[in-house]
């Protein structure tokens, strides 16, 4: 049995240590906004933030997660008010299907939240999610918008 | 009712909620305490047309028959029926009506298949007269009430206006008894100049809940004492199981089922999926591999080179005589081109949902086409088309995976009949996705050119070689033992016109070589090859002509006007013919693919000959009507990283007759990093109705090979994608 805290709630997850934490927010704690895209860290569908820092939780221990603060694409928006990320993405017309987006949302805030301005430079060093649909002109332009707001 | 976790459409439509809890169907019923003659929503609200439904508080729902991947086909399509209905396009949201709710109503709302680029291009004519009948009969019900000749009466806005007396009121207000009346005959459309809503750059309707992680996709769908699979089909193709030794796992935490699945899959039932997939990975399975185990990406090569030189092949475009041209020619230009296998890989893998009794099959699933899977779930089931039913969730994407083909939800059910009453949801792993593609077709293509001893461009032979798609998919697509669709933008008229109907002699042919690969539609698909095809070779030509790769396209396109115009845009937007920054080098590309008139031109730099940089890319598309700018320009620059990552990164190698690539590790896909800017143009000429998602692909590669010669002095990539030439985009 895992103590897992996730989005301010602390879930008993009856898991496999071993089990990747995505798994353990998906189909236990049942928040299903985290997406699996590949389950080896490639894609970045599966991010996180754990105490704060962007993490692919596809390859993340449950075990080394316990007792850490853990954010969820459920997690951002408080009350329904989306954040300033969200609300870029939204103005902006983001996503496509949206698959990927939980995880290039999660990627971006702990960026800004790391860099409030960041330069494309950063941008390209920071975020490295796949998107099949292709939208990263317009998580670029998104980007820059939310470091304006 | 058990709670259930509702497919939502958009944020604000519920309809489809109590359809897919089996509660009954949300729409087709003739309820009773309604009346006898009005077709009811499930929360009672009137049917106007099958296309339109009102509520009391002036929302509208509009029914949206083809299927929301990200291409912005909902909103387009509801933008259709809005423009014609007058409604207040603040009170849209959407639903998917059912596959099997569209059997029992004679296909009201017809075609369901969602590729081709086919979504607003084919249904354009009925689903906005589904809007201006529902319109016709709120005025008119409207008229009836005031008793007024329904001439003095107009609608705007969800509102109908009595316009002598100056009288108003809401669509809400009539709908009742405009649904009662009887469908108008005659449904007069509007000139495309009086639009209001089609032709705007409108927002999206489905953002919002993809933002939340609100958005449950097919992957994400949970329903009461649900179950979860993992599978593996056999990774020969055509091959099948021979033994598993279920023992092994069958004790594990979770597991409740060790199933085969058909003669050549195995999957694992647990409660939760991860559970599944680790069982199946311990699972010991023993494969017959049938005939195909040996085959190798280089055995396939060599019959697709074999039939570059083959006496036989099917013509698909010709004019005046290609071969006496060129065996008349003072100088013949010749080159190869290949193009691998590829997969589409969708963000979302493949799943499905099932649930199964005696008298009862349903299956929740991302698809492109309701009615194919609705097919695969009456054949897999056993079950006649009444005791059947299909609800569609948003897909994570589709690309062609989830049209033509829908083997998930043939196993999905194949699994649920066997633990009837228990809904199963299906997920395949990525490496699952990977292994069983349905993928880009493999070809080779020969051109040799002709010139005359005065430098003229007498002819050309285009030689084909490989596999075919139709053949495999849609056999009774053929024509004669010819696939059509191998000519994708080399045909001699239709949606794939040929852009150089100017060259005096040509001949374009395809020898077909079908390798036991399975192969499927994909973004484009034979377009994207066939533009590297024939554009790198225009430049190939022009170079050795020593003319300007436009000039000398053009002097080939008077008879293609509207090639040639958004040719010409991409050019004049570019300054071609002026120079380029130090260091950056153009290149061009156009076609016509779905109808729709494409052109790039890139510049690109190349540094340490094998390190390329996209500057920019700019796209002219003239897709005869835009319905939604915006979108448009978000699918050109879409669509040019699914192509940019075809071009650079994937190929898709076969070993021992199996896929090797598993994942995105060694299945690449662009960043953002490598993201070039993109300037859209968006030109619509009127008249025609020409597709969006898929058009643009074809000339992004093309383009940035022909920058890349340039910027490389001549040299030529051939066979793709450029990573095997160690050639990557940074
Ligand atoms: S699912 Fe975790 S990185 Fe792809
Ligand atoms: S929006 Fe579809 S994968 Fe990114």
């Amino acid at each position: 049995m895992a103590k897992l805290n996730i989005n301010g709630k602390v879930h008993d997850v009856d898991v496999e240590p071993g089990m990747p934490l995505l798994w353990a927010i998906r189909e236990y704690a049942g928040l299903t906004g985290t997406k699996y895209g590949c389950g080896v860290a490639q894609c970045g569908s599966c991010t996180v933030h754990v105490d704060g820092a962007p993490v692919r939780s596809c390859v993340l221990p449950v075990s080394a997660a316990e007792g850490k603060k853990i954010t969820t694409i459920e997690g951002l928006a408080v009350n329904g008010v989306l954040t300033k990320v969200q609300k870029a993405w939204l103005d902006h017309e983001v996503p496509q299907c949206g698959y990927c987006q939980s995880g290039i949302i999660m990627a971006v805030t702990a960026l800004l939240n790391s860099k409030p301005k960041p330069t494309d430079a950063d941008i390209d060093g920071a975020i490295t999610n796949i998107c099949r649909c292709g939208t990263f002109q317009q998580v670029r332009e998104a980007i820059h918008a939310a470091a304006k707001a | 009712m058990d709670s259930i976790e509702m497919p939502r459409v958009s944020r604000r439509s519920f309809v489809i909620g109590a359809a897919a809890a089996g509660t009954g169907l949300a729409i087709g019923l003739k309820l009773p305490p309604f009346g006898p003659d009005v077709v009811r929503a499930a929360d009672g609200s009137p049917e106007v047309t099958a296309w339109v439904v009102i509520k009391p508080d002036d929302t509208v729902v509009i029914r949206i028959a083809r299927s929301e991947m990200g291409q912005g086909t909902l909103t387009g399509l509801a933008q259709m029926v809005a423009e014609e209905l007058e409604c207040d396009w603040s009170k849209v949201t959407t639903e998917y009506p059912t596959p099997g709710q569209s059997v029992k109503r004679k296909r009201a709302w017809g075609d369901f298949s969602t590729g081709g680029s086919r979504g607003i291009r084919n249904s354009h004519d009925y689903v906005r007269k589904g809007g201006a009948a529902a319109r016709m009969m709120l005025v008119q019900a409207a008229a009836d009430a005031w008793k007024v000749p329904v001439a003095e009466c107009s609608a705007a806005n969800s509102m109908v206006t009595h316009n002598p007396s100056g009288r108003k009121v809401s669509y809400g207000k009539v709908a009742e008894a405009a649904a009662r009346l009887t469908p108008p005959k005659d449904v007069p459309l509007k000139d495309p100049k009086d639009w209001k809503i089609i032709g705007k750059p409108v927002k999206r309707l489905d953002t919002v809940d993809k933002l939340t992680g609100k958005q449950v996709y097919g992957f994400d769908l949970k329903l009461p004492g649900m179950l979860n699979a993992a599978i593996m089909e056999c990774p020969v193709f055509g091959g099948k199981v021979k033994s598993f030794d279920a023992a092994k796992v069958s004790g594990r935490k979770g597991v409740k089922k060790v199933l085969p699945v058909g003669d050549s899959a195995v999957a694992v039932v647990a409660d939760t999926w991860w559970q599944a997939k680790t069982a199946l990975d311990a699972l010991p399975i023993v494969w017959d591999e049938g005939p195909n185990a040996k085959v190798s990406s280089a055995s396939i090569a060599e019959i697709n080179k074999a039939g570059l030189d083959a006496d036989q092949a099917f013509v698909g475009n010709k004019a005046g005589d290609a071969k006496g041209a060129l065996a008349g020619a003072a100088k013949k230009v010749e080159a190869v081109y290949a193009y691998p296998f590829q997969n589409h890989a969708p963000m979302e893998p493949m799943n499905a949902t099932a649930k199964y009794t005696a008298d009862k099959c349903e299956v929740w699933v991302p698809t492109q086409n309701g009615e194919a899977a609705f097919a695969a779930t009456l054949a897999a089931s056993g079950l006649p088309a009444d005791k059947c039913e299909v609800y569609k969730i948003h897909l994570g994407g589709g690309f062609g995976r989830r049209g033509a083909f829908h083997d998930y939800v043939t196993q999905a059910v194949r699994i649920a009949k066997q633990m009837p009453g228990v809904p199963v949801k299906l997920l395949w792993s990525r490496e699952e996705d990977m292994r069983q593609g349905r993928f880009h077709p493999v070809t080779q293509c020969k051109l040799v050119g002709g010139f005359d001893a005065s430098n003229n461009f007498t002819g050309l032979h285009m030689r084909i070689s490989g596999q075919s798609i139709l053949a495999s998919v849609r056999p009774q697509a053929m024509k004669d033992g010819m696939d059509p669709a191998t000519f994708q933008g080399l045909a001699p008229s239709g949606e794939f016109e040929f852009g150089y109907k100017g060259i005096p002699n040509y001949l374009i042919d395809h020898a077909m070589r079908n390798p036991h690969v399975p192969p499927g539609f994909w973004r484009g698909v034979n377009i994207n090859q066939n533009a590297i095809y024939i554009e790198c070779f225009m430049d190939e030509l022009a170079a050795a002509a020593k003319q300007d790769p436009l000039e000398f396209r053009r002097k080939l396109m008077a008879k293609n006007p509207k090639h040639l115009a958004v040719l010409n845009a991409v050019a004049e937007r570019a300054g071609w013919g002026k120079p380029a920054p130090k260091g950056v080098f153009r290149g061009l590309a156009q076609m016509k693919a779905f109808d729709s008139y494409v052109a790039a031109c890139a510049e690109v730099s190349v540094s340490g000959g094998n390190k390329v940089k996209i500057h920019r890319i700019i796209c002219a598309t003239d897709p005869g009507h835009a319905v939604n700018p915006a979108q448009i320009e978000r699918q050109i620059a879409g669509s040019f990283v699914y192509g940019l990552s075809a071009l650079f990164e994937q190929e898709c190698t076969v070993k021992n007759g199996r896929i090797e690539q598993e994942n995105f590790n060694t299945y690449g896909s662009m960043k953002i990093a490598q993201m070039p800017k993109v300037e859209s143009i968006v030109m619509p000429s009127g008249g025609f109705w020409g597709g969006v998602g898929e058009p643009t692909i074809c000339v992004a590669a093309p383009a940035v090979l022909n920058a890349m010669a340039a910027a490389m002095g001549g040299k030529r990539i051939r066979s793709f994608p450029l990573k095997n030439h160690g050639i990557t985009l940074v």
